[in-house]
């Protein structure tokens, strides 16, 4: 008897149908694709994407050449030089390099960071257009914090009360 | 016939040959354009959109950006072959053009022997595989051709078998006349008394095709793109070409053999008929058409490709018995007219006066 049921199944192409009709179903369902840039999906305030160096409201850099960051990466991603700053001779750094290549953007620099000064923004969609773009430099890193301050300050303070 | 008759003759006949091949090609192109869009809907997803408006100048970029591109012919290819390959392909894929009936008089070549040319030049598109395989001096391209060949030989003849059966109930060769024998309604039409053989005409059809789920010829996760990986740019774009428009012909031929060709779906049925006798032929043979064109991209979108040995097995050993037994069912359907498919051919037409 189960022979000749699956002599039936075989013939009449059952299982076959069934498929069919199930990628037929699915051609009149609802779609999924988010059309990216004119719609995006939601971003937590932890989102990790490009890096960017902090300031101070009075203007002064953050960062205090600690290293943490440096030792820290997995990726080995970071490059740090630091001295006595001339004006006035405290540490800073004299190099501060970000080898986004490297970068696996797992997040350790921002954790590790004593002085909230390397952050990762929310921003994800950039590119490098020459080789050697891909090294972000310091006055880079700066500039991106100057001009997304606000955005990283307000991400920040909505994850406060999580960490 | 003087020179200058000949001449308007020949002109007349080109015409008549781009007539038929710019709108196919063009239909290739937007056979691309529905595939992945019908694949991305079946996916949940949009396919694409973005080249004009709602995508639909997709293929238009497509076909620009493989004229733009280099052929590449591979050291050690035989460069002779390798560029004689695709031409060996898509010549057959289009002369079988030549004696598909699009309506009741409009067809270029109304050839008594039409189903035998049809057969042949589906055959003969074999060499250009091999041709292409064996000159590209690769081994997956070779691989690929030697699967591709076999399929196609396996299956041409469980697909001949049933060109046998349409041939039995059509009782002519000429593509129109097998249309015409199926005048009257939609029940007249073959699909009813050779149901298996569609089935596997359809089947052994996108086989022949070299479509999923029977693609292992080019199948991607095992030998990348089979017999045409070494062909870049317009190379390529000829065996694709070929492949899409032997795809639209065995949409066309399972129209014409099966569901009454460019007859009206409605004739016979009251109001329906004459609601719908202004309807061209064409587009009722295009619209039948179109829906096979959509289900062999529904069968790719559907089932995973085959493994070897159950093509073979299911080419061998299943397509070819069944076509056996029911071209003996046929015989016997035909000789004692049961129904009202072959009125007037059964052993009353061979004994009577007719």
């Amino acid at each position: 008897m189960n022979r000749w049921k699956h002599f039936f199944k075989t013939y009449f192409l059952t299982e076959l149908r069934a498929g069919l009709w199930l990628t037929w179903r699915h051609l009149f369902k609802r779609k999924v694709t988010v059309q990216f840039p004119e719609e995006r999906t939601p971003q937590s305030p932890r989102f990790r994407g490009l890096h960017a160096l902090r300031r101070y409201p009075n203007g002064e850099e953050r960062c205090i050449a600690c290293k943490l960051c440096e030792a820290v990466c997995p990726a080995a991603a970071i490059t740090i030089e630091a001295g006595p700053r001339e004006s006035d001779g405290t540490r800073r750094t004299t190099k501060y390099e970000i080898d986004m290549f490297k970068c696996i953007y797992c997040g350790f620099c921002e954790e590790s960071c004593p002085v909230d000064s390397i952050v990762e923004t929310r921003i994800f969609d950039y590119h490098f257009e020459k080789r050697g773009d891909n090294i972000l430099t310091k006055e880079q890193l700066l500039a991106i914090g100057d001009r997304y301050e606000v955005m990283i300050a307000e991400d920040k303070l909505e994850d406060a009360p999580y960490r | 016939m003087s020179f200058m008759q000949l001449l308007i003759e020949g002109f007349w006949i080109v015409g008549k040959i781009l007539l038929i091949l710019v709108p196919l090609i063009l239909a290739v192109a937007y056979t691309t354009f529905a595939e992945r869009k019908l694949i991305g809907y079946m996916q949940m997803r949009l396919g694409p959109n973005r080249v004009g408006p709602k995508g639909w100048l997709q293929p238009i970029a497509d076909v620009i950006k493989l004229l733009m591109k280099e052929v590449v012919v591979p050291s050690g290819a035989n460069k002779t072959l390798f560029l004689l390959a695709p031409i060996l392909f898509i010549a057959p894929s289009f002369a079988a053009w030549a004696v598909v009936p699009f309506d009741a008089e409009l067809v270029l070549a109304d050839t008594n022997v039409g189903l035998l040319y049809l057969l042949a030049m589906t055959s003969i598109a074999v060499y250009g595989v091999i041709i292409a395989g064996w000159a590209s001096n690769s081994r997956y391209a070779l691989i690929g051709s030697l699967r591709s060949a076999s399929q196609i030989v396996s299956y041409e003849i469980a697909m001949g078998f049933a060109l046998v059966a349409v041939l039995m109930a059509g009782g002519s060769m000429n593509l129109g006349a097998i249309v015409e024998a199926q005048n009257g309604s939609a029940l007249h039409w073959f699909w009813i008394p050779l149901f298996p053989i569609l089935v596997i005409y359809w089947i052994s059809g996108v086989a022949e095709t070299n479509r999923a789920p029977f693609d292992v010829p080019e199948g991607e996760s095992e030998i990348v793109a089979g017999f045409h990986v070494e062909y870049a740019g317009m190379a390529f774009a000829l065996f694709f070409l070929a492949e899409y428009a032997n795809m639209i012909l065995i949409s066309i031929l399972t129209a014409l053999f099966f569901f009454g060709g460019w007859l009206n779906p409605f004739q016979g049925i009251p109001y329906l008929e004459p609601a719908t006798d202004w309807i061209p032929g064409t587009v009722w043979l295009l619209l039948k058409a179109a829906w096979f064109l959509f289900m062999m991209i529904w069968l790719r979108a559907t089932f995973p490709r085959y493994r070897y040995d159950q093509i073979m097995r299911l080419g061998w050993k299943v397509f070819i018995p069944i076509t056996v037994v029911w071209l003996i069912v046929l015989t016997f359907w035909i000789k004692f007219e049961w129904g009202w498919w072959f009125d007037g051919r059964g052993i009353a037409a061979i004994g009577g006066v007719s």
